[in-house]
């Protein structure tokens, strides 16, 4: 068995992590933890997570760039806002996770085929094309981009109740001024470069 | 008070079109001419959070802008659309550099923003600007009896707070008394459905669900109201799937407030959207007619 050095020194943690975080996620406070834990015990996820909220922050405020990045946690945060609601340090817990995210994806450390960072993609690019995201179209999408044949197959019942109860169409939705949209999204992203 | 100029949002559009076929009838009724956001386009849902916050706020700012030039306020009934664009409207009234740059993009491209517009969830005007007593006096057949478990969800609450609390909100409640029905002592009102959850990571996701159905069956509700498109969906899809995973039964109809509300202001039933509920509704209709 190869006994691994959980503990980092000093020199391996990323000094510039906390920054990074604080600006993306317009919080200032996240260094103010005081590791109470209100957060972690509010969190209707913390029981699947690999670290609860209080870790993550904690990660954060102290360099531990790879732990946070990587952490199932992220993508489990579902935005529930209850921890931020709630911290008594008002750091916006959420926000922090949203940041996360961001960068995880940015630095593409993330499982390969995880449906996640799949189904924000797709969303991303279907509204930069029809400025409207069609329901359908985005589940096939997902599925078939996250190569999920299986997930497809098992939602067949509920998307045939859909169809039935007239909730789901093949319609792609599209608003007008798709131009406008797409010069802003252009615009925008030329400025973040 | 300004117009509202409604913003259905790509769900009522889609899966929760019972959504816009009951909020529509019953603003109506209730004094308000509701019309569409001309051209409005998705509000990126929290998906454009997680990949670029500033062009989340730039395409919901499209909207604000619409909306600020037809001189109306924004009437957001999903929830995930609500947070959004009021999420963005802050965003982009903070001042920060990146706010100006995205304004003045907007600038660019005919879509001027100056911050003019509020944006509302209905429970949030039926609190604020109509009032319990307008609405209890527009009932016709009130809702005796109908045990009803309020859904509240997390995105109306948190973490914009001004009109409702977040952990222990009431005001759906109090909606749902006023036009007859009784809600029950829902304790699991703002625990977290698991948002698109559901649909990328199941397993966690039907269990969240099994435990919000699972207190409404102990509650002995009738059924569960929703404000929430995501919310509504996941409950009541999730009832085979849990049916299967815990060997458990359910079938708790899932409903919109507005589609009680019209029901109780006696609106024609068959123009309400009660056709697309996918939990067969009998039961209910037998318990509304012996009134409990
Ligand atoms: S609730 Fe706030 S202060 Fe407490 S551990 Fe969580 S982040 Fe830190
Ligand atoms: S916002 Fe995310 S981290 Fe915070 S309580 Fe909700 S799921 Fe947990």
């Amino acid at each position: 068995m190869e006994i691994q050095r959980k503990i980092k020194f000093e020199g391996e943690l990323s000094r510039d992590f906390l920054d990074e975080i604080k600006e993306m996620s317009h919080c200032d406070e996240i260094d103010r933890c005081i590791q109470c834990g209100t957060c972690s015990s509010s969190c209707p996820m913390a029981i699947y997570m690999d670290y609860p909220p209080r870790k993550i922050i904690a990660f954060v405020k102290n360099g531990f760039r790879e732990e946070a990045l990587k952490s199932f946690t992220i993508w489990l945060c579902s935005s529930c806002y209850t921890c931020q609601v709630r911290c008594p340090a008002k750091i916006k817990i959420t926000d922090v996770m949203y940041a996360l995210k961001r960068k995880a994806i940015q630095e593409k450390v993330y499982p390969g085929q995880f449906t996640i960072p799949v189904l924000a993609r797709e969303m991303y690019r279907m509204i930069a094309k029809n400025g409207r995201s069609s329901e359908l179209w985005l589940i096939l999408n997902l599925y078939l981009k996250s190569w999920n044949p299986l997930g497809l197959m098992k939602m067949a019942p509920t998307g045939i109740s859909l169809l039935k109860t007239g909730r789901m169409s093949f319609k792609k939705e599209k608003i007008k001024n798709t131009s406008q949209l797409q010069k802003i999204l252009k615009a925008v992203k030329e400025d973040g470069q | 008070m300004k117009d509202y100029a409604y913003y259905p949002g790509c769900s009522l559009k889609g899966n929760a079109k019972h959504y816009e076929e009951s909020i529509l009838p019953v603003f109506k009724e209730l004094g308000f001419a509701l019309e569409e956001l001309e051209d409005w386009n998705c509000c990126g849902a929290t998906a454009y959070f997680a990949v670029d916050d500033r062009m989340a706020a730039a395409i919901c700012g499209r909207n604000l802008a619409l909306a600020e030039k037809e001189g109306k306020d924004i009437l957001a009934p999903c929830a995930g659309c609500y947070l959004t664009l009021r999420k963005s409207n802050q965003y982009l009234a903070n001042g920060s550099e990146e706010a100006q740059k995205i304004l003045a993009v907007l600038k660019d491209v005919d879509c001027e923003y100056h911050g003019q517009v509020k944006v509302k969830h209905p429970l949030e005007v039926l609190i604020q600007d109509v009032g319990l007593k307008t609405i209890q006096a527009k009932v016709q057949n009130p809702l005796v009896g109908l045990k009803v478990a309020c859904y509240y969800g997390c995105q109306l609450v948190r973490p914009f707070t001004e009109f409702d609390d977040p952990d222990y909100p009431v005001t759906l409640d109090q909606v749902m008394a006023a036009i007859g029905a009784t809600p029950v002592e829902y304790s699991a009102k703002t625990k977290c459905c698991g948002g698109s959850l559901t649909g990328t990571i199941e397993e966690v996701g039907t269990q969240l669900n099994y435990v919000l159905l699972k207190e409404a069956k102990r509650k002995e509700a009738d059924v569960i109201v929703t404000i929430c498109p995501l919310c509504q969906f996941n409950l009541e899809i999730i009832q085979n799937k849990v049916a299967h995973k815990f060997k458990e039964k359910f079938d708790i109809p899932v409903l919109y407030f507005s589609q009680l509300m019209g029901l109780a202001f006696g609106l024609n039933k068959y123009e309400l959207g009660f056709k697309r509920s996918i939990i067969p509704l009998s039961p209910l209709w037998e318990k509304i007619q012996r009134g409990g």
